[in-house]
């Protein structure tokens, strides 16, 4: 079970009911729960995407779309049904943000589930979860259940007549690619998690050929607490063009890692050795992975950046999932990338080249060079590949796996060339086979 | 009475089945929950639960093992009565999800996807499990055990072997 933490630099929005047992809908709606969607039953439609653009909300999955945006691209009549689909999938590495909000908070997920089927005129959602999440879809099923014994889902909810909505939960069965909207779709129709061509994008052509909106769990989450505090009182705790706030996973060797919430453009700096105590036994920084491992390395001279998505675009890195991985001095980055090319090695579906085989030859040589058998040319090599991935398949997974790649061998190029020097006839930390693990 | 004639499953399980496949908008969709749900239930994704999983979805075995092979929590081969999933991911990896792997590889003297001769345990490693700020962390079938220390782990795999282990399903 997750470990509570908390910091007197939060700003407490999506928090605001965790801890106080909020799973259960008498303390949900004790705690001004399904106040939100029965505002939006009564103002409508335009009302509840205008103050959802006001916010300044953009999507906590990584890509950092404006919500309101996407749901005002859904057209208004459509012959096929319209979806709202919500995004559970976590599978980021560094990224344990929606695994705390659908324990301590699943009835948000719900409430902002329907106001945004409301926004869209849908009345299917689906909450999808990622398979190892069993014990939370367990808890996510018995809230539903509860939602829709009290009259808030099904027909006629709060008793307004014509107006229905039904969701629909379930999990996935392990696939990091079926984090990504469209191969989630195809997960939900019962297929093997392969990316979809865009466009047609899903908000045009998406689930089962519907027009779909499909949101992060935590984007849905925050949807109830914008529509009660207003999009401007909202949008006015981050930054411009990166309303409210967002929580921040803070992992690796850190004094006291956890999942924080923070105003968007929060220091980085500050997260690390304010908010999350500083460096693990008083090391020196060496590098933050800042969202998620598809995200850019950052060098410890280069976290004095706020945490938005243009930020930390103009830094050369991604805002990308909230999760940030603190890497202290003692980390050898040449095992650190192999361990992160092995993943999207992994989990790459194959379905376009440049992926499977971009991210199958890299782990190769730089398991090579990790082994204590590399050459300078490797590295090249590395770089060679990384960049030719770059945008040349159908979903985001190539890039996700090239960038990280460029961001270690560019920025620590020096350490994987005194590295292939100095292992050329000595011992790794591990044996590649440990690493890499044998058909992992 | 089941959808189908003579089900191999339990009387809930079939039951289940028979809801699942209604309350999509398209039956199909039931498809991986079902492989799930099967898997619970008999421990692996048998070909006897291949064929009435066809059968329930008008699908084809072909599509069904199309879909099996693709997902990585699913399995054609028993695995251990408690399947312990180790993650070494970056957060993982960071804060000891190695020493945790060696350790449960001594420990129970099995490798990365076997499992031990009396089939109380098997053993893999996964990639990141999502209890990143929890590290080190590991499942023992669904059940989470974060911050994970080696003398913690000896802990839980005694409370497996003496069956007092919690088994979320």
């Amino acid at each position: 079970m997750p470990t509570f933490v908390s910091h007197p630099e939060e700003v407490i929005v999506l928090k605001k009911r965790w801890g106080q047992g909020a799973a259960d809908i008498e303390k949900y709606l004790e705690l001004d729960g399904y106040k939100a969607v029965q505002e939006a039953i009564a103002q409508g439609p335009e009302w509840i995407v205008s103050v959802m653009k006001a916010s300044g909300l953009r999507g906590r999955g990584g890509a950092g779309f404006p919500t309101g945006m996407k749901w005002s691209f859904v057209p208004k009549v459509s012959e096929k049904p319209k979806y709202v689909l919500v995004n559970g999938d976590e599978s980021e590495p560094g990224t344990c943000k929606d695994h705390v909000i659908f324990l301590e908070d699943p009835h948000s997920v719900i409430e902002g589930t329907m106001i945004a089927g409301l926004a869209i005129g849908s009345k299917l959602g689906f909450i999808y979860l990622r398979g190892e999440y069993r014990y939370l879809l367990k808890i996510v099923e018995k809230a539903v259940a509860d939602a829709y014994a009290k009259g808030f889902l099904g027909k006629n909810i709060f008793g307004k007549e014509g107006v229905d909505f039904d969701i629909i939960t379930q999990t996935g069965a392990g696939a990091y690619e079926v984090g990504e909207e469209s191969a989630l779709m195809e997960s939900l129709e019962g297929k093997r998690g392969v990316p979809r061509i865009k466009p047609p994008f899903p908000a045009i052509v998406g689930l089962y050929g519907g027009p779909t909106v499909i949101n992060n769990a935590e984007t849905i989450a925050s949807v109830p607490h914008i529509l009660m505090m207003g999009g401007e009182a909202y949008a006015k705790l981050g930054t411009e063009r990166n309303g409210g706030t967002r929580l921040f996973g803070i992992s690796g060797h850190v004094e006291r890692p956890g999942v924080y919430e923070l105003p968007m453009g929060y220091s980085l700096r500050k997260a690390i050795y304010e908010v999350a105590g500083g460096i693990k036994g008083g090391k020196k920084l060496k590098a933050v992975v800042p969202g998620g491992s598809s995200c850019p390395v950052l060098t410890a001279d280069e976290i004095d950046v706020g945490l938005d998505f243009d930020q930390m675009g103009k830094a050369g890195t991604m805002l990308g999932s909230g999760g940030i991985v603190v890497l202290d001095e003692t980390v050898s980055i040449v095992e650190f990338a192999l361990r992160v090319i092995s993943f999207y090695q992994h989990e790459s579906c194959g379905w376009c080249i440049p992926c499977r085989e971009g991210t199958d030859w890299i782990k190769k040589t730089l398991g090579r060079v990790y082994a204590g058998g590399g050459t300078k040319k490797d590295v090249d090599n590395v770089q060679y590949l990384a960049e030719n991935m770059m945008g040349r398949t159908f979903c985001p997974l190539g890039d996700a796996a090239a960038m990280p790649t460029l961001g270690f061998v560019k920025k620590f190029r020096k350490e994987f060339e005194d590295y292939i020097d100095g292992h050329k006839a000595g011992t790794p930390i591990m044996t590649e086979q440990q690493l890499v693990g044998a058909g992992h | 009475m089941s959808a189908i004639a003579n089900s191999i499953f339990s009387p809930e399980a079939a039951a289940r089945f028979d809801k699942l496949a209604t309350i999509y908008p398209v039956k199909r969709s039931a498809l991986v929950p079902m492989l799930l749900y099967a898997q619970d239930e008999i421990g692996y994704v048998s070909e006897a639960a291949i064929q009435e999983i066809a059968k329930r979805l008008d699908l084809f075995d072909l599509d069904v093992r199309n879909v099996l092979s693709y997902y990585s929590m699913l399995r054609t081969k028993p695995a251990g009565k408690y399947n312990v999933q180790v993650c070494t991911n970056i957060s993982c990896m960071l804060r000891g999800g190695y020493e945790i792997l060696d350790h449960c590889k001594a420990k129970l003297g099995i490798g990365h996807k076997q499992v031990t001769a009396d089939g109380q345990f098997s053993l893999e490693e996964v990639e990141c499990i999502g209890a990143c700020c929890w590290a080190p962390a590991m499942q023992v079938n669904y059940d989470f055990h974060d911050d994970l220390t080696t003398i913690k782990v000896d802990a839980i795999l005694q409370d497996y072997a003496e069956g007092r282990g919690k088994d979320v399903k």
